[in-house]
């Protein structure tokens, strides 16, 4: 699912917009220098197929609905981890400005989410370790079946630790959670067993395109980084899943302060610089207590800050109904001068 | 016919605007680029249940297309086409969020509406900016746009070479896709075993395609260079447009226009 602007807040989107701007930037490198010129067209025209390809359905076996297929872990297969990355990401990019399909600001959120898990997650840490060297056909169709789900699996969780990070949803993490998840499931089998039959038709029509393709473009000989991406995946999830069960009994030291003065936090002066960085830390703390901010503590700064803007409320909708009508009719006289003087 | 073949109409339609002559279309693509930018940052900048203090930022795509000529219908056509993901999202902020926070006589109106119609609104204008930056300016205006402003080469011509093979195979794809829809006998589609081979013969017809070009790069010499007609000048025009609408936008994220304007009425009217 493409995340939207609308559910987007401006940390969360240029946080994630950085991110996937430098992957973009180390991918082109990479394949810069892989020097091999026939890549370029090539990734051009996969991303423009896969375009194509998007737009063609297919009926969902049991269910008799149709569905359109994602590409990012047949991308994967056939370019390599980094070609494979910055395909998704124009698609992407086209996909949003032509379509708004996910927003501007949501693109880092998108490319990340839809790139970085199949290409540089579930291709060399699942496919590739399946299929070993010589690929066959049952075995192309576990593998791919195998990474296509756990690419959807944790794009999906992205997705909702994007929405409910930005705070604009009001769906709790653990219900958004449940609600994903098990659909990206199905989708993440359909998706993989769609991409297993077109790869092993390549593979019957032409196998040598499988095999340049499994040879060429590994992530490269540094264990090292796969270790550190398998770790990142793990904290990710340890942190997003495990954290459920956080106990929220005080820890060691507000036990110990609790026995001694009777709370378990001592309380800081109320002016001076230890207010004022209290306060900012106030403002800026993105996950207070471990928490993502409660909607109660929105609706309850809201109010207090609000006082004075919602509180006469009927004022608030007539302001509101004269500016909306007031943007239009600007817009409207001056499309009538530009009319009048052409 | 194919929802292919439709998409590929608006995909061309709205790339044919960016051809026309306004002074919007003028304006050198990175001060628009930078302005769309600015925007959407600062309509997603507001709190959750904030609706009235983002009305104001209608402006912004109203002056737009009143300046720049491009066709109303069919932009706000493309605006009420949004992505239901989003609807589906949204719509479980009233479902949660019951607390009253606007009364209006005897009616209450929840924070979760609230914040419901507020992502209705950032929807409409963020998408709305997309498409006006798309259709003032025109997708390789803006890949050169990106360039100039950071985006690594190889990457603006991957877009680029996306963009100009996009027509070409989603031609192909439609082709393909409407020979299916004859022989189907009106169920969708024949499986998908029928799919996998068909997309893995349009796979097959791309990758000689590929090897083609590149053939064809190599025989006329190719660099990066992707050549274009109009050439990039960040003038005092632009310089104007960039700072009037940052303070435009930086004066409605920091007062409550709606609110005043309706207070000072009310007061009035007492």
């Amino acid at each position: 699912m493409h995340m939207a602007d609308a559910l987007l807040s401006p940390a969360v989107g240029t946080t994630m917009w950085a991110v996937s701007a430098g992957m973009i930037a180390y991918c082109s490198n990479k394949v810069r220098k892989e020097l091999d010129d026939r890549k370029i067209p090539l990734m051009g025209v996969l991303g423009a197929f896969l375009f194509a390809a998007q737009m063609i359905n297919f009926t969902i076996p049991a269910t008799g609905s149709s569905g359109h297929m994602g590409g990012g872990m047949l991308l994967a297969i056939l370019l390599g981890p980094y070609a494979a990355f910055l395909t998704i990401a124009s698609v992407l990019i086209v996909q949003a400005l032509f379509f708004a399909d996910g927003g501007l600001l949501a693109l880092g959120c998108n490319i990340f989410n839809m790139g970085l898990f199949p290409a540089f997650i579930a291709y060399p840490l699942i496919y590739k370790k399946i299929i070993g060297s010589r690929p066959d056909k049952s075995g192309i169709t576990i593998a791919t079946i195998i990474s296509a789900v756990v690419a959807l699996q944790m794009g999906a969780l992205a997705v909702v630790l994007e929405t409910v990070a930005s705070g604009i949803s009001s769906l709790p993490f653990s219900a958004f959670v449940a609600l994903m998840q098990p659909i990206h499931l199905a989708i993440g089998i359909i998706e993989g067993l769609v991409t297993a039959t077109i790869v092993s038709f390549v593979y019957k029509a032409r196998p040598e395109i499988m095999q340049s393709a499994l040879h060429s473009g590994h992530i490269g000989q540094h264990a090292m980084r796969t270790v550190l991406l398998s770790f990142v995946v793990a904290a990710m999830l340890t942190g997003g899943i495990v954290s459920w069960f956080a106990s929220e009994n005080p820890d060691g030291l507000e036990w110990a302060i609790a026995n001694v003065t009777g709370k378990e936090e001592l309380e800081g002066a109320k002016d001076g610089m230890h207010a004022l960085l209290a306060g900012v830390q106030d403002r800026i703390a993105f996950l207070p207590d471990y928490n993502f901010r409660k909607s109660e503590t929105i609706q309850h700064e809201a109010l207090l800050n609000g006082k004075n803007r919602l509180g006469t409320s009927v004022s608030g909708l007539l302001g509101g109904v004269i500016t909306l009508a007031l943007a239009f009719c600007i817009g409207f006289a001056l499309k009538r001068r530009k009319n009048s003087a052409a | 016919m194919s929802s292919i073949h439709n998409a590929v109409l608006d995909l061309r339609r709205l790339d044919l605007l960016a051809n026309g002559d306004s002074s919007i279309h003028r304006l050198d693509a990175r001060s628009k680029v930078l302005v769309t930018i600015l925007f959407i940052f600062f309509v997603v900048s507001f709190k959750k249940q904030e609706l009235g203090a983002i009305l104001p930022y209608f402006i912004f795509p109203a002056v737009m297309l009143a300046l720049s000529d491009l066709p109303l219908l069919f932009i706000v056509r493309k605006i009420a086409m949004i992505c239901p993901f989003v609807l589906a999202v949204g719509i479980f902020n009233p479902l949660i969020d019951h607390e009253i926070l606007v009364r209006i006589g005897p009616f209450g109106i929840s924070g979760g509406w609230l914040s419901f119609f507020s992502i209705i609104v950032r929807s409409i204008l963020t998408a709305g900016a997309g498409f006006i930056l798309v259709g003032t300016t025109g997708f390789t205006a803006v890949c050169h746009a990106l360039q100039r402003l950071g985006m690594p080469r190889l990457f603006a011509m991957q877009l680029l070479f996306l963009y100009r093979y996009i027509f070409v195979l989603t031609e192909e794809g439609s082709r393909v896709s409407r020979a299916r829809e004859v022989r189907s006998f009106g169920k969708k589609g024949l499986g998908m075993k029928n799919f996998g081979s068909m997309v893995g013969y349009l796979l097959l017809r791309t990758w000689q395609r590929a090897e083609r070009i590149h053939l064809a790069m190599l025989a006329r010499g190719f660099t990066d260079e992707f050549h274009t007609r109009r050439t990039d000048r960040f003038g005092v025009q632009e310089l104007i447009f960039v700072t009037a609408w940052s303070a435009i936008f930086l004066l409605f994220r920091l007062h409550n226009i709606p609110h005043i304007i309706g207070y000072q009425i009310a007061h009035i009217l007492r």
